[in-house]
């Protein structure tokens, strides 16, 4: 029982402590809105979450909607090219040599620097968010995929063999089910770069979403709106991870 | 000629600095319907020579004939039975069978593959558990699968590596009985060749598209042309009457040709026909075939008091323990001779 209090009470704390550390943060600089002068200027757009006033002036939920939908149609654009870029290399060593050096010399690049170039390449500022959410985001899915087919125990593919299993039989049913676990994880670290380069993509080219709303409101001076969108952003990115890791967690299972 | 014929095997493998030779000239020769067990210590090369005969792994010199073919790779009519059951997690049992009937069986409906794939577990007392995944059954239930799985398919051919060497005592008894019953009915299930299920599995396997139909056709020609030559009516040789001659042809109707690696020789003696020892090395050599003329069925109990089975396992485990004395190399050379020499003459058929 007081573990169960503790287990429901600790968390509560924390969050209880990081306010403080915020409102005492607010107090020595001048511009940082308190947790309650946050709240008072914010509660417009969380209690009316679906009104729309104007092309950013929007409730914080359809806001948060916007951003979803292109890291959405981001993030299945890179899975859609990782996926079975990642088989292909799972089963490939040869594959694996000729590309390894220049995968490990895109992984690192910043989606700042991806999205100029993808303005540049498509000339819409649409396009070229997808095209950074996607380079951004399709290397952890790549990885983990081929590290997914490569770790496949030689039992299955003995079974593959005695059985005589023709090859599209031995991919769906050794190959995928055996690399499911291992797409999963990279799906899920996929997708939380996708939700990290949403915001930037979004400040970068003014587009209606979280991260566009934050910008403009720095640029109008409504201060306390960045940390609204802060929270919603931390928010939203913590909710799709758990989705993820419970996705994750039911394929481990089996 | 034997149904299973190797000469000279050799096999090694890269080993840090050098390489390992794990085998080195080894021969042996299997009867059909025969079933051999090759007996030896833990990692004297015994699951190397068995994915040799069995076309998992190819050797480094040597020729492995089948049927009179040379081995090129798995013969579709062949079945493997890995030790560590080697089923597959996220299949339920019933589906874990179904695909290596429908890899043997292609033209057969998704429908009738299950029915077969059911029956084959009814028959190894898994009716109960046809939908549970591995992970939810036992030990030897797992390795019951593997069994059906590998039954399932009507196999000419079986290997067998190390089949009930991960399961307690118990479970590897009543394994082995119903091992040994179901070779013994494969058996009788063949000489009884007016059963027209068994005939429609015939016809299927050798619709098959791929390269295995032209082995399973080469083997048919091969049965006509021995029909011509024993003066059976020629016009006779139909489809059909190649089926009736099956058993003719051999004529004790062999069952499936077993092949089964083990460390155990009880385990040897209450399943094989022949027993082999495989002395280690490396590289390891086989030493002479020791013949098992036992009635079936065998039971362990029995098996402890018989007088012959005594005698056998004496004679194998002498075999196998002054090998373990003797240093590695004066057994190498003869090996491959002595067991052309020691094993002439058909197999002892109860």
């Amino acid at each position: 029982m007081l573990k169960r209090i503790a287990n429901m009470g600790l968390p509560l704390v924390g969050i209880a402590l990081a306010l403080v550390a915020w409102w005492a943060a607010s107090r020595y600089v001048p511009d940082l809105p308190s947790p309650l002068r946050t709240w008072e200027e914010s509660k417009l757009y969380i209690l009316e979450p679906l009104a729309k006033r104007g092309e950013m002036d929007q409730g914080i939920v359809l806001l948060a909607y916007y951003s979803l939908l292109r890291v959405a149609r981001g993030f299945l654009l890179g899975i859609a090219i990782a996926t079975p870029l990642g088989f292909l290399l799972g089963v490939s060593p040869a594959l694996t040599r000729m590309f390894d050096p220049i995968m490990q010399i895109l992984r690192p690049i910043s989606p700042l620097a991806w999205l100029p170039l993808g303005l540049v390449i498509f000339q819409q500022s649409e396009p070229a968010a997808l095209f950074a959410i996607a380079v951004c985001s399709m290397w952890p899915t790549v990885i983990n995929t081929m590290m997914g087919v490569r770790s496949i125990p030689q039992d299955y593919w003995n079974v593959a063999k005695v059985l005589r299993l023709s090859r599209t039989t031995t991919f769906l049913r050794i190959i995928v089910p055996a690399t499911l676990p291992y797409m999963f994880t990279g799906y899920r670290l996929s997708l939380g770069i996708a939700w990290l380069v949403i915001v930037a993509s979004e400040m970068l080219t003014g587009t209606p979403g979280v991260g566009g709303f934050l910008w403009q409101e720095y640029n109008s001076l409504v201060y306390a709106h960045i940390l609204l969108a802060i929270v919603t952003i931390g928010l939203i990115g913590f909710t799709l991870d758990r989705l993820m890791a419970m996705a994750e967690h039911k394929l481990r299972a089996v | 000629m034997a149904f299973l014929d190797a000469r000279d095997l050799s096999k090694s493998f890269p080993s840090g600095t050098g390489t390992r030779h794990v085998l080195r000239r080894v021969s042996l020769s299997v009867e059909a319907g025969e079933f051999v067990s090759i007996v030896g210590a833990m990692g004297s090369g015994k699951s190397t020579l068995l994915s040799l005969l069995a076309g998992l792994t190819t050797p480094d010199s040597g020729e492995i004939r089948v049927a009179g073919e040379p081995l090129t790779g798995i013969r579709p009519d062949a079945a493997y039975v890995f030790q560590n059951y080697s089923l597959l997690p996220w299949f339920s049992a019933l589906e874990n069978v179904r695909l290596a009937v429908g890899a043997a069986f292609p033209d057969l409906s998704r429908d009738e593959q299950r029915a077969k794939a059911r029956e084959t577990l009814e028959r190894v007392g898994l009716g109960n558990a046809l939908a549970r995944r591995p992970a939810q059954l036992s030990g030897g239930m797992r390795q019951r699968v593997a069994l059906a799985r590998a039954f399932a398919t009507h196999p000419r051919v079986l290997f067998l590596d190390e089949p009930f060497g991960a399961l307690d005592a118990l479970t590897r008894e009543t394994l082995q009985q119903d091992l040994a019953e179901m070779c013994r009915s494969d058996r009788s299930d063949r000489s009884d060749r007016s059963d027209r299920s068994d005939r429609s599995d015939r016809s299927d396997r050798s619709d098959r598209s791929d390269r295995s139909d032209r082995s399973d056709r080469s083997d048919r020609s091969d049965r006509s042309d021995r029909l011509i030559g024993e003066n059976v009516n020629v016009s006779n040789v139909s489809n059909v009457s190649n089926d009736s001659n099956d058993s003719n042809d051999s004529n004790d109707s062999p069952g499936v040709t077993t092949i089964m690696i083990t460390n155990s020789v009880e385990e040897a003696i209450l399943l094989s026909d022949r027993i082999i020892p495989i002395l280690p090395g490396p590289p390891a050599t086989l030493g002479s075939p020791i013949l098992v003329d036992l009635p079936h069925p065998r039971s362990a109990s029995q098996l402890a008091h018989d007088e012959q089975a005594t005698q056998v396992r004496a004679h194998v485990v002498a075999t196998l323990t002054a090998a373990l004395k003797r240093p590695a190399l004066s057994s190498t050379h003869q090996t491959g001779a002595t067991v052309g020499r020691a094993w002439s003459g058909s197999p002892a058929r109860p």
